[in-house]
């Protein structure tokens, strides 16, 4: 199988069709659907337990569905076992071989396929350099940094050619310059290849960064999939916009009465263009940090008086937690904008930029 | 509110000309964990250590909380020289990567416990962990079982433990966030840059998070191979980087670093000269302008360049262009519109420094 090159046609993809897994009582995936088109980069976004790792297992073969069914390339493989699929898996807690050197660590899967010497050592080499592990290859993984010893698990993965290659998390455990330079690696890497890769992750920023399409999950059901900057800019749901967002999203229940939309006794702006339309009635209101800057800045910004929380200065952002009458809402913004503690300041809130949701979470209002 | 919290304790904490090996005949410079450290930490003060695996913050670390004897060098807490002294006498606490919890046990014997080992009595013991928990949000879980806590609520309690003592000289905090989903981190990392607020009492946090160590400190140390490489306010590491590591390892992306070259005072890039806030003065050695994202900007003639990529970051984008082999990477707002493929840029001048061998050439002008 290893050596098979992957080569699918447009329509070759992975699929599931209303896949679900129970254990027990307990529904770790409700049925879900997804089609995941071959050379694609996919991510699923998430917090701990919302069912990624899950529906990894269930994508590779190493648990069956509880229901519905599993395609490849228009192939039920629905009861194949991992052992029998094209499937290269990386996790969070790195794993490599300690008593075999970088080199066999990389080679092994090209070993128990038997491939030729001659085709493993060109295999190897070839990813040794793309990963820059070309210096390593005769040390043993423990003589290695963490960074070093993931991108010989990230070589492993990658030597066999698989057509589905899962990445649980992959950088979690390293330092975060090691993860910025990994993160802009990746995409490259599989670049000009026809697998299917599949990333798993709590971070939004990550899932932006890594470009391709995004799932986003929350407690075993996928709340939306798209190009990722669709569903960060265009959340079909409050869930969705949470799950994707790095601070934690502003939300505040609104009123719509009239002309205007209500948040409190003392603000409230016109309810134009998109929101004309809408129902009077309870929303709720979503409206990321960055489109709430301190001080008097942008046009159309509804300004308020708050008291500030606390203030965190990044050198180049500042984060600004401040009571926005009895809800605590979050600035964030360029440059320095120091405050003390509980002293008034204005804030002006991009509503423009905000999203509304209904009562049962779905978005309104374009 | 300096002392609001450990009323009885006070504690500067110094270190003077620390090394630390662990070899037993440390020969080469390479074998130094800690090549050598002098620093001061004031009272009160939120400080972090910051810096990639390796760099030995681990290791200054347990000097300080007494897990470590250093090779060679001193440690004083106010005058009191501390070196010899073994964990338990130097009132300290510490907040590590994985939660300390004890799941069996309520939320409230969690946090009396330190104080019941010590022979507190019952009506104290109480006070002290009700203020705790008021600190801490955790009032209403007091008669929770721990187990049942998220991944911060745990980690709060680890930290309420250390807090519950009042005979503490400073906490210390060890990755505390690895371990916890973004949504949450954000949650207890301003709970942790509250607490030091309301408490005024000396924290040290332990990181190779940037974001983590620059919200959460007043002062930030850099280290790099087991050596301080700045020590600064975040606003000072970002705009004023005093070394070209310290410029790429903050800041996401980190500064542009490239090859450039001195003559008569002026320092050229790609034949183009480029204005530094500092004196572009070379005396031999490795020529190099540092200049971060923020603050490139594409103008109509300046350095000629090829945009080769746009990377969404959601709140800003990331544009990598090229000149020849050397990569600069320029911040754009969300919606800003990116130039086609043929650009021309011009750095800041108050913000581009020219640096030899690493180091920063000079003070600013």
């Amino acid at each position: 199988m290893a050596s098979r090159p992957c080569k699918f046609s447009d329509t070759d993809m992975l699929a599931l069709k209303d896949v679900v897994r129970r254990v027990g009582a307990a529904t770790h995936i409700h049925p879900t659907s997804l089609e995941l088109h071959a050379g694609g980069f996919n991510t699923l976004l998430g917090t701990t337990l919302s069912g990624k790792t899950t529906l990894m297992q269930l994508m590779a073969g190493l648990i069956p569905p509880t229901g519905g069914r599993i395609e490849s390339g228009g192939r039920d493989v629905t009861g194949v076992p991992v052992q029998k699929r094209n499937v290269a898996m990386v996790f969070q807690q790195f794993i490599n071989y300690p008593n075999f050197s970088v080199f066999e660590n990389i080679a092994s899967p090209l070993r128990v396929a038997r491939l030729a010497e001659a085709e493993v050592r060109r295999r190897v080499g070839r990813i040794a350099e793309l990963l820059q592990l070309t210096p390593f290859l005769e040390r043993r993984p423990a003589e290695l940094s963490g960074g070093q010893q993931q991108r010989t698990a990230l070589a492993r993965a990658l030597v066999k050619d698989a057509e589905l290659v899962l990445l649980d998390e992959p950088l979690a455990n390293l330092d975060y310059k090691l993860r910025e330079s990994l993160r802009e690696e990746l995409p490259r890497l599989f670049a000009g290849r026809d697998c299917t890769v599949v990333y798993a992750t709590t971070e939004p920023a990550e899932a932006l960064l890594l470009g391709g399409h995004t799932a986003t999950l929350f407690e075993g059901r996928v709340t939306q999939f798209g190009p990722n900057g669709a569903v960060y800019r265009e959340p079909v749901d409050l869930t969705t916009a949470r799950v994707y967002s790095d601070p934690p999203i502003n939300t505040a229940q609104v009123t719509k009465d009239g002309g205007w939309i209500r948040l409190s006794d003392r603000v409230s702006w016109p309810a134009v263009g998109r929101l004309s339309a809408l129902p009077d009635g309870a929303y709720t209101l979503g409206l990321r940090p960055h489109h709430v800057r301190p001080g008097a800045s942008g046009q159309g910004d509804v300004h308020v008086e708050c008291r500030v929380l606390i203030a965190e200065i990044s050198g180049s952002e500042s984060v600004v937690h401040f009571d926005l009458d009895g809800l605590t809402w979050v600035s964030l913004s360029h440059g320095v904008h120091g405050f003390r503690i509980g002293e008034s300041a204005r804030f002006g809130l991009d509503v423009a930029r905000g999203y509304y949701f209904a009562p049962d979470g779905a978005r309104v209002g374009g | 509110m300096a002392r609001a919290w450990g009323a009885s304790a006070v504690a500067r904490i110094r270190l003077e000309s620390v090394r630390h090996s662990y070899r037993e005949h440390p020969a080469h410079e390479s074998d130094w964990a800690l090549k050598r450290i002098d620093l001061e930490w004031q009272d009160g003060g939120a400080y972090a250590l910051l810096g990639p695996s390796g760099c030995g913050k681990t290791t200054l670390l347990s000097i300080v909380s007494g897990l470590l004897r250093p090779t060679s060098g001193r440690v004083f807490f106010d005058d009191q020289d501390v070196t010899d002294l073994p964990p338990d006498r130097r009132n300290i606490a510490q907040v590590f990567q994985f939660p300390v919890v004890y799941d069996t046990m309520s939320v409230y014997d969690n946090l009396a416990f330190p104080l019941r080992n010590r022979g507190v009595r019952p009506a104290q013991v109480d006070a002290r962990v009700r203020e705790v928990a008021e600190l801490l949000d955790l009032q209403n879980m007091l008669a929770h079982r721990a187990a049942g806590l998220t991944a911060d609520g745990k980690q709060k309690i680890s930290l309420g433990r250390g807090l519950a003592r009042s005979d503490l000289n400073v906490i210390m905090f060890d990755e505390p966030l690895t371990v916890i989903d973004p949504h949450l981190k954000w949650r207890l990392r301003s709970k942790l840059k509250e607490l030091h607020q309301r408490v005024g009492m000396t924290m040290i946090y332990v990181t190779h998070d940037q974001t983590e160590a620059m919200t959460f400190a007043d002062q930030v140390v850099v280290m790099h191979e087991g050596a301080i490489v700045q020590v600064g306010t975040p606003v000072e590491l970002f705009e004023r980087p005093r070394h070209t590591f310290v410029g790429h390892f903050i800041g996401s992306p980190g500064m542009n670093v490239l090859p450039c070259d001195v003559a008569g005072g002026v320092a050229r890039f790609a034949g183009v000269p480029v204005a530094t806030a500092n004196r572009a003065e070379a005396g031999g050695g490795r020529t190099e302008l540092g200049v971060r994202p923020e603050f490139v900007r594409f103008t109509d003639e300046g350095i000629p360049v090829r945009v080769v990529g746009v990377s969404d970051a959601g709140r800003h984008q990331i544009v990598e262009t090229r000149h020849g082999d050397a990569v600069i990477r320029v911040l754009l707002q969300e919606g800003e519109a990116v130039p086609g493929e043929r650009a021309h840029l011009g750095f800041d001048p108050a913000f581009t420094r020219l640096y030899v061998d690493g180091l920063v050439a000079g003070e600013d002008r």
